[in-house]
């Protein structure tokens, strides 16, 4: 691959599967870019996918996947932008044949689009449940028949025969998030997949753009201490990066939000452990040593990332059942909300016990005072309103409703002025994590024509 | 004076483990963070949340100090009671300590 003259233009479209897509779009139309990359899949949403899947052979993908794709391969077919996602969950194939009837829809007939398999790994699991569960003492085979997925990491290498079929839309089940944005980089400039310094520099590009908004003035603003403009159309971030792997995170002129030290700082430490050991498919990157520069308004130079050789096994996430979440909270306003409040704890803890759920794990809390940094903070607050929550974990679906039940009785039963009862009840999926041998994990790629 | 004024921060999810970086608004601000954020001021500071060990990386030429707090997050996101079950709102705590003073 012959080196670029000019640098290449990456951008991110989601940072998470409910992202807003009217920036993707904008970055689409207008941010001149070679490739756009959708990362939408957290912990547990394969299996969510996979219980989905399982109910309907159709379904397994994001549900928001046609109207991402809707929105912005009008725009990327017309400038021959690249679209690279895991939005294709647990049914990458459906995912790519819904891509090919999105194309259809908005009369793009030529659209053809690769899909990448070979992430689950459920039945290598299954075969093999000594494997130990990474953080326990567990395997595989104490999770029994709650398991329902199982998908290993893949890296970028396991997207290059796709980026090789010339395909306009990559779609993916798991692959690590940062080597959504490795793989067009390593394809467009040729990088040797043991060159690791190199894909160090790549592993931090992804990392800056996979969270999109977060490095471009989401999740930065603290009135009168950080100020960000219009968070209401804070543009998605791209990347210029050179064929050394050095690059520029910048936005959309005409956006909000901002890019600068500060919010690279803290999307580039963003969920690392040890910033000299990150651990991905294709390296161990090194950010111990990153330098942000403010080059111009809303640009940010970032190098000095390095790397070395990638681990030998393939981080897996394994998604099982375990059990139910019942909650119901209720409010207190007023002069003496607090002690309404406090008073309506005491009297669940009686009714818990005596409905027999006492035993259960809970959290009982007034939202207003304690609910978030625990028992240490806000003891000494009056706040004018409070919001008693109570969760608990339960066996079964019907113990975890009766949960709501009973707060829902302080309407008539507990303390004067309560109201505003809200009342859930959630199927916990568990993520549990294991390693696989890289050998037991066969990556495919298949290009769809319509 | 708090580290508020002088810091942001920002925390994230990893299984049971949180990290929290907190980052100088100002770098020349860069040793103060340093000096405040001991390993056993921190882990004070989130005593009844944080159960395990505090893990500091000093991080001078970004002017940033991030923690990896473990047994942080009530069993991880998938299995936690809490209502903000990443600790996205930990970050935040840390910023209501008084900074050391200069010394003389």
């Amino acid at each position: 691959m012959a080196q670029s003259p000019r640098p290449f233009r990456i951008g991110a479209g989601a940072g998470y599967a409910g992202d807003r897509i009217d920036p993707a779009q904008a970055l689409a139309e207008r941010g001149g870019l070679d490739a756009l990359v959708f990362e939408c899949l957290a912990e547990r949403t394969i299996a969510l996918a996979q219980l989905r899947r399982s109910r309907d052979p159709d379904s397994g993908y994001d549900p928001l996947l046609e109207a991402r794709i809707r929105a912005v391969l009008p725009a990327c077919v017309a400038q021959g932008v690249r679209l690279i996602s895991n939005m294709g969950a647990a049914n990458p194939a459906a995912a790519g044949a819904a891509v090919l009837a999105v194309a259809r829809e908005l009369g793009l007939p030529q659209v053809r689009v690769a899909v990448v398999t070979g992430d689950d790994v459920l039945d290598w699991m299954r075969a093999h449940d000594a494997t130990p569960l990474i953080d326990c003492a567990q395997t595989v085979r104490d999770l029994g028949d709650r398991l329902v997925s199982a998908n290993a990491y893949l890296g970028a290498d396991a997207l290059l025969p796709a980026l090789a079929s010339g395909a306009q839309v990559i779609i993916t089940g798991r692959v690590a998030d940062p080597a959504l944005f490795l793989a067009p980089l390593m394809h467009h400039f040729g990088w040797a997949a043991d060159d690791w310094p190199l894909l160090g520099r790549g592993i931090v590009v992804g990392h800056l753009l996979e969270c999109a908004a977060q490095v471009s003035g989401g999740y930065l603003a603290d009135p009168g201490h950080v100020d960000v403009e219009r968070l209401d159309d804070v543009g998605f971030p791209l990347a210029e990066v050179q064929a050394d792997g050095r690059c520029v995170i910048t936005k959309l002129p005409g956006s909000g939000g901002r890019v600068d030290r500060l919010s690279c700082t803290a999307q580039l430490l963003y969920e690392i452990e040890d910033p000299a050991r990150y651990l991905q498919p294709d390296v161990v990157a090194d950010f111990s040593a990153v330098r942000l520069h403010e080059v111009g308004p809303d640009r940010v130079a970032v190098e000095g990332a390095g790397g070395r050789a990638r681990p030998e096994q393939l981080k897996v996430t394994l998604g099982h059942r375990d059990g139910f979440i019942g909650e119901g909270q209720i409010s207190y306003a007023g002069p003496g909300a607090r002690a309404r409040g406090e008073l309506a704890l005491a009297v669940m803890e009686k009714r818990l016990q005596r409905i027999g759920l006492g035993d259960r794990e809970r959290r009982a809390e007034l939202i207003g005072v304690n609910a978030m940094h625990g028992p240490l903070r806000g003891s000494d607050c009056e706040p004018y309103e409070v919001r008693l929550r109570v969760a608990l974990r339960c066996a079964t679906r019907a113990q975890a409703e009766r949960v709501g039940q009973e707060v829902e009785a302080l309407y008539l039963n507990g303390p004067a002025g309560g109201g505003g009862v809200t009342q859930s009840v959630r199927e916990v999926i568990g993520a549990a994590s294991a390693l696989i041998p890289r050998a037991a994990v066969a990556p495919r790629c298949q290009v769809l024509e319509s | 004076m708090k580290l508020h004024d002088i810091a942001l921060a920002r925390s994230g999810d990893k299984g049971n483990r949180a990290t929290l970086s907190v980052i100088a608004l100002d770098p020349a601000h860069y040793p103060l963070l340093e000096r405040t954020l001991s390993v056993e001021r921190v882990k004070a500071h989130y005593e009844g949340v944080v159960r395990g060990a505090v893990e500091r990386h000093a991080m001078p030429h970004l002017a940033a100090v991030h923690f990896v707090l473990h047994d942080a997050l009530a069993g991880g996101v998938t299995r936690s009671l809490a209502l903000d079950a990443h600790g996205k709102t930990l970050a935040a705590a840390v910023l209501d300590l008084e900074v050391d003073p200069p010394r003389p």
